[in-house]
């Protein structure tokens, strides 16, 4: 299935939860945050949270700025 | 050696001995932004929130492996952000990153060529974050009466600009500082436009609680040098302004007694 994460479109297995979404992209669970449609996920629900066609997601990270 | 003994910088309930806040941008790499942390005497760091790269090698160390949040106070800022929905939408996931980290600097910018803040946009996007919990530290223009609408909303601590971003024109309007301080019960920390140590002096030496830069020193010659100044710049600039500085005068006062000369 279709899925955009961070504005690109990315091909996952159907029912992917985030926890393995962040598997796949060799993103460390640690210093991030993710929005799914809008909505902020707290770190704990990664495992349970499963992905759906079409979702958009946003993952950040603190990086330099002043 | 003190005879005016100095408070602490209390932000948020939590007490600092250092009135300067660094930025995390624009540095070489990692280690040269840590090596001026470490130089400048520190304690809060401003760092911005943006997508993870995925293209980006896992193994390479983030920011916050290197400048630990164990260690310093991070202070995620909300740059690039032009709407107030944007700004609480960053602070948000700041909160989530940081593990629920309340601290954060709120900026709304309204236009790109001088990233001026967009005073009304940055008024509603406070009042929300303040009713959502955030402790919310706030850049703002030099206008007093915006400031202390500000901080009637609840930020706990309002950080008019000097001069623009990155401008390093120094303090522009000192008697809107003045202004500012004269109307606060909140910190004053001047932020944006310091370019060299004597402008984060003048800023100290009117009072204000503190200074946040970031390009003065990331975009000095030698950034680690330049922090060192700026350490030193704040602390004379504070130390100046407790000792209460002498009247200015038309003409000249001589620094010699008058009497008992022989010629």
């Amino acid at each position: 299935m279709h899925v955009t994460i961070n504005g690109n479109q990315t091909e996952l297995d159907d029912d992917s939860s985030l926890h393995q979404l962040l598997q796949q992209l060799k993103i460390a669970e640690g210093r991030i945050a993710i929005e799914l449609n809008g909505e902020i996920i707290p770190r704990s629900q990664f495992q349970q949270q499963l992905l759906s066609k079409g979702d958009r997601v946003e993952i950040v990270q603190a990086i330099g700025g002043g | 050696m003190n005879e005016v003994a100095d408070k602490p910088l209390d932000i948020a309930g939590k007490t600092y001995q250092s009135r300067l806040i660094i930025g995390s941008g624009k540095y070489k790499d990692f280690q040269e932004n840590l090596a001026a942390l470490e130089t400048s005497g520190a304690e809060i760091i401003t760092v911005a929130i943006r997508r993870v790269n995925l293209g980006q090698n896992s193994d390479e160390p983030s920011l916050l492996e290197v400048i630990s949040p164990e260690t310093y106070t991070i202070l995620p800022n909300t740059a690039g952000c032009y709407t107030a929905e944007d700004a609480v939408r960053t602070c948000q996931m700041a909160r989530e990153l940081l593990d629920g980290h309340k601290l954060v600097k709120l900026e709304v910018l309204g236009d790109q060529k001088t990233l001026y803040p967009n005073v009304t946009e940055t008024l509603l996007a406070a009042e929300t974050l303040v009713q959502d919990g955030f402790d919310v530290m706030v850049y703002t223009s030099d206008d007093p009466l915006i400031a202390k609408r500000l901080e009637e909303v609840g930020c706990i601590a309002v950080m008019p600009l000097g001069a623009p971003i990155g401008s390093g024109l120094g303090i522009r309007n000192p008697h809107n500082i003045r202004l500012i301080l004269e109307n606060a019960s909140v910190p004053i920390i001047v932020d944006a436009g310091v370019g060299t140590a004597s402008d984060a002096s003048i800023a100290m030496e009117l009072g204000c609680d503190g200074v946040l830069m970031n390009t003065a020193i990331a975009e000095a010659k030698q950034p680690v040098l330049m922090a060192s100044a700026m350490r030193k710049a704040v602390e004379s600039g504070r130390e100046a302004f407790l000792a209460g500085r002498m009247p200015r005068r038309l003409y000249a006062s001589a620094s010699s007694p008058i009497d008992g000369t022989f010629f």
